[in-house]
Formats: structure tokens, sequence, C-alpha cells
């Protein structure tokens, strides 16, 4: 097999980090299944088949000052971005140590500003206008940092995303827009969304360049928002990248995809899976050798058990810290 | 002390706070070049230039939702709402992200946004142009919902809506622009969000309300103070939250007490203020408490008779006051 990354300037090193990343996500995720399926935590919503995309976007941005607006199945953007094992475990167990909400979120709603991660919420697409708003500030301050948010196909389709996209265009602002078509939204297949062939080609509409591209295949993605770090950091503007890949689980663990979609579709789906495409890329490279591959397992499932077992007996949060920040708290008492 | 208008008061306070921080900006529609549609940002564009005199698109959602954006970076945005009426597109920004952002980020994150919209009718503004929204965000927690009724107080609380670490819509009316004036400090000073003020002092009736129905009230208090009614009047300043203190303190007092709004009255500010005596001033009441509120209508229509018959005006508070001191 070819190695394609040495071209693109990516060490073993780091191709080898990507993947590891990716594994961990999908290996978190698995997890979060078994957990809810034994009735330990009470929702998940899945990354499962999105890994590439999140991973390789995340790695071709500036992970020590650009700000990054997920949506809630962006587990492997937010690993990348500093977020722990024992974080993400806390966060779905909802315990007071959340560092996304203190245990007052759904999973999948991602925050924490040490790594600038924006908080989210569950109305999809209002994070565009706010990476928008970020990118902003960043030009106005004369800041090399850019912001880059993602969302689905079906969010396109949302107000949001397109007055944030227009306004990025008409400012010329430094903000990625990276969609993930996963081709479903819910149960309606993106045919039933787009009014357009391609999500990319609403670009247009925005003064922007719009791709398509393979969100099976990290490196793409990364080529790609590489490139667009670059033209936002040379103040040339706003890109939108469409990633394409499938969502193999169901919508979350409340919905049953059989549904509304064939076994068969799912299974022909699972052949493109990036955990085993990228898997393949990195054994035929000499990237990942078999010996590094049992260890990196080994070292992986340890990491999940002890952040499970931690998250699992963590505290929750005491009922009456309900009540706080509702303001801030220097003038709670004046307000309340 | 020099005597000015109340849209020259929120330029004052605007023009203030960008030269004491370069963190705030303004954005909105017409806002830049125009300084405009009611000349509230007249000037600033000159002065500070469009970096931070921003001209958007046609795009309320947006509007909000980038303000938002910049609030957490740090950012002092101001944004402006052409009119209140136009503030729906944007309602889910405003509920669904900046009111909840501190709280559900447990912290970690807050969205210090200032939203101004002139709202308010009397103007012939019709349906779209004319209305009291303050409702739909008073139960929002997380949010702070300021109105002020003169020009120092407008001066004073949009500073420190400015100044302060959580989201505050900050509503004007619009027929109070030109025709209110008064005395302002050039000085820099602030005033209290969550703090009513007691515009006039008074022991037998009380009448508690905001905005431009604060004049109609003061002046309806002037005639019943020659025959001998002296009326105690409320101005709530912040819709949201309310300040109950002073509330109950002055519903106990005076044992009589006429709410007045210019939006619909079910459901309204004044419901609230209603539902906070009722809990907490029954044995004090010497009557029950009276609102005078727009009429069940979905908004103000356009023509003059229509109009005038929804408004607020001092002749329809004046006789809700007189029928309260006689109960």
């Amino acid at each position: 097999m070819e190695n394609r990354h040495k071209n693109m300037g990516l060490s073993d090193e780091t191709v080898l980090a990507m993947y590891e990343t990716m594994l961990l996500a999908r290996r978190i995720d698995e997890r979060m299944w078994l957990l809810n399926r034994s009735g330990k935590i009470p929702f998940v919503v899945s990354g499962q088949g999105q890994e590439a995309a999140q991973v390789g976007a995340a790695f071709a941005l500036d992970r020590s000052q650009d700000y990054i607006l997920p949506y809630y199945r962006d587990t492997g953007i937010v690993l990348a971005f500093g977020m722990t094992v024992k974080e993400l475990m806390l966060f779905v167990f909802a315990k007071a140590e959340d560092p996304n909400s203190g245990g007052r979120q759904m999973p999948g709603h991602y925050g924490q500003k040490k790594n600038r991660i924006v908080t989210n919420s569950s109305p999809v697409t209002t994070q565009v206008p706010h990476a928008v708003g970020i990118a902003l500030a960043a030009k106005m301050e004369k800041k090399d940092c850019i912001s880059f948010v993602t969302f689905g196909e079906g969010s396109s389709n949302q107000g949001d995303f397109h007055e944030g996209a227009n306004f990025a265009g008409v400012h010329k602002l430094p903000v990625i827009l990276m969609c993930e078509n996963n081709q479903y939204a819910i149960s309606v297949p993106a045919d039933k969304q787009l009014g357009s062939a391609k999500v990319s080609d609403r670009a247009i509409g925005y003064g922007m360049p719009g791709y398509r591209i393979n969100g099976n295949d990290p490196l793409e993605v990364y080529q790609y928002v590489k490139e667009a770090a670059d033209r936002a950091r040379r103040g040339e503007g706003p890109t939108l990248i469409e990633t394409m890949m499938y969502r193999l689980t169901p919508h979350t663990s409340d919905d049953d995809d059989r549904s509304y979609r064939t076994a068969e579709e799912v299974e022909k789906a699972k052949l493109e899976d990036p955990m085993i495409t990228f898997r393949t890329y990195v054994k035929e490279t000499g990237v990942l050798t078999d010996d590094r591959e049992q260890q990196m397992e080994r070292d992986i499932e340890q990491l999940i058990n002890e952040a499970t077992d931690y998250a699992e007996q963590a505290p929750y949060a005491k009922p009456e810290q309900a009540l706080d920040f509702v303001y801030a708290e220097t003038e709670q008492e004046g307000t309340r | 002390m020099p005597v000015i208008s109340y849209i020259d008061a929120v330029t004052m306070a605007l023009r203030e706070e960008m030269e004491r921080d370069s963190n705030v900006f303004i954005l909105g529609e017409d806002i830049g070049r125009k300084g405009g549609v009611f000349k509230a940002t007249q000037g600033l564009y000159e002065q500070f230039g469009e970096e931070r005199v921003l001209d958007t698109p046609l795009s309320e959602s947006a509007i909000a939702g980038v303000a938002i954006g910049a609030a957490m970076v740090g950012k002092r945005p101001v944004a402006e709402m052409q009119f209140a009426d136009f503030i729906m597109p944007a309602v889910n920004q405003i509920i669904s992200e900046a009111a909840r952002i501190r709280y559900r980020s447990n912290n970690d994150w807050d969205c210090p946004v200032v939203i101004r919209a002139p709202y308010g009718g009397g103007i012939h503004g019709a349906l779209y142009h004319s209305q009291s929204v303050e409702a739909i965000f008073a139960n929002q927690p997380g949010l702070k919902i300021v109105m002020p009724s003169t020009p120092y107080d407008v001066k004073g609380l949009l500073k420190a809506a400015i100044r302060d670490e959580d989201p505050v819509l900050f509503f004007e009316h619009k027929k109070a622009y030109r025709s209110i004036k008064g005395e302002v400090p050039e000085a820099d000073y602030v005033l209290p969000i969550g703090k009513a003020d007691v515009k006039r002092k008074g022991d037998d009736i009380t009448v508690i309300t905001y905005g431009l129905c604060v004049h109609f009230a003061m002046q309806a208090a002037e005639k019943l103070a020659k025959d001998g009614i002296e009326t105690e009047v409320v101005d709530l300043r912040t819709v949201y939250p309310l300040d109950q203190e002073t509330i109950i303190e002055s519903a106990a007092k005076t044992g009589k007490v006429l709410l007045v709004t210019e939006d619909n009255k079910e459901g309204s500010i004044i419901s609230e203020v209603s539902a906070i005596i009722a809990e907490n001033c029954l044995f004090d009441l010497d009557a029950p408490i009276q609102r005078l509120a727009g009429p069940e209508i979905p908004a103000m229509p356009y023509a003059p008779t229509m109009e005038k018959y929804f408004m607020m005006n001092p002749e329809k508070v004046e006789k809700a006051m007189r029928e309260l001191a006689e109960f």
C-alpha cells in the first residue's frame, strides 16, 4: 500500500497518534453502549463511523490555540483537544466532577474552557453563529487562532447554519464549518433532507469554497482541514467541508434503526468503517506493528476500565447544587 | 446637569463604554453609517470605525449568535435588534443559548452579552413595530431584562448591563426616545440591575409599572395629589428578575396597588408582580390588586382609532388610580 502521509508532511508518529485517538474514541463508545445496556448509564449518543473525520480534522488544527465547537457525536475531536477518558466517563455517569457540565447536561454536550471546547446545547446548529462570533473576536484582536465547528447534514438545514455561514462569508472570518454527513437525521435519509445534491454546494451562496470529501479517510480530511485552516489564518475567510461517512449505530441508545433502514445497508457500510480501512493502512505502511497494536489495545482497555470505575464511584452533585450558577456568583445576592 | 433625550442617553452610554473598554463593540442592522434607524448609534461609526460598529446582514439569529460567541471569548458585544418585534428569529439563541451558557457549563463558560431593542407602541407602528416582548423572556433564569423609563436610568442601567457578567436584554421604549427628556450627569455612573426605583413617594395608593407607563403614572399622580391623594410610583426598571423587596414594601405600605403595563394582561410582567403581592401582602391589602393592561388581542392595530384604544395613556392610568383610591 502506498504511503500517502509522508508526502503530506506527516510523520509516522503523528499518523500513529491519529489512529490511536480514533481507536480510543471507538473503544470508549463501545464501552458506553455496554454500560447503557447493562443499566449503568441512562443514555448514549454515538460517534461510531465518524472517528476518521473527527480525528483527521482535529489533528489539522492548532490544538494549542484554536477553538472547537463540536456537536454531540464528536468524541474523537474532544479527545484530540485534551479531554480525558476519565472526564468523558464522568460525563456519561453525570457525576459532579464532570468538567463539561457538572452532571447537568446529557452526554455529548461537550464543553471545557481550558481546552477551548465551547459549551454546546441540544437545539442543533446554534453553535455555528457562536463559531462565527469567536472568529470575529479573533479577527478583531488580530489573533492567529481560528474556530472550527461541526454539525450533521440534517443540521445544515437550520437557519443558524445559513445565517452563520453568510455572516462569516460577508466578513471573511477565520472559521471552518465541517459537516459530518452520516447520511441520516435520526431516521430521515439525506435525500429527504437536502434540496441540493450536496451540503458542500451550499458554500457558493455564502462566498466560500465548499468541498465534499471522504470522511472515512482521516488523511484526506486532515489535508482539506489543514488547507482551510491555513486559508483562515491568512485572512482569506471561511471554508465549508462536507465529510461523507455512515452512522454505524442507531441515532442514540433510545433509537431502533431497524424501523427505517435495512441490516444489509448497515452491513455494507461497515465494510467502509474507518476503523477497519485506516487500520489496514497503518498496518500495511508499517506505521503500526502487531506488537504495538496489541499493547495499544491493552493500554486503552486499562485506561477505560480505570476511568469507568472511577466515574462509577464518583459522587453525584448534591441536590441543591442544582441552584448554583444561574448568574455570576458575585451578583447572586442582588439578583435573586 | 445637561438635559438630554432618552435616545441620546442610549448613545452616550454606548460611547462612554466603548471609550472605557476596547472589548465593547456594537453590531446590528443599519447601525453603522446610518447610525441606526432611530439614530441610537449616531456618530459611533465615525468615532470607532467599522470594526467596532458592525453593520450586519439582515439576520437576527446570527446577530444574537455571533454576539454570544464573541462574548464567550471575552468580548463585550452590544447587539441591536432593530425592533423588539424582530427579535423572534433570535429567541432560540437568547433562551437556549445565552440564558443557559453559564448554567449548563457549571460556571465554566459565561456570556456577558447585551441585546438592545426598541419596543412599545403609540408611534403608528402597527402589529410588528409596536410590541412589548418582555414577557416572552421573563421566565428564563439566566437572563436579566432591563426596561428603563428615564434618560438618567437609561445611561446608568445600560452601562451596568454592558459591565454585567451575564446576558442582559435592554428594552427601550421607542416613543420615549424623543418625547422623554431629563437630566443626565456627564460623569460615569452605573445603576444596580435588579433594583426597582421609587419614583414618587406616597401613602395612599401604589402604582407599580415600568418603561413609558411610569411617566403616565407620574402625570396622573400629580393630578390626584391636587385632590389630596398621595400616590407612590414604583418603577420596576428591571422586570426580570423582579425586585421583590421593593414591591412588597410599597404594597404593604399603602395597601392599595395598581399594576400597569402596555403589554397584554394575561401572563405579563405585572401578573408576576401581582402574584408576589398576593403571596406576601394579603393581610396588608385594603383592596384587590388591580391590573391595567392592553387588551387580549395579538398586537396593536395601525389605524389611529384602534391604536389609541390599545395604547396605554395618562387618562386610562388616572381613571384606574382614582377608582382604586376610592375603593
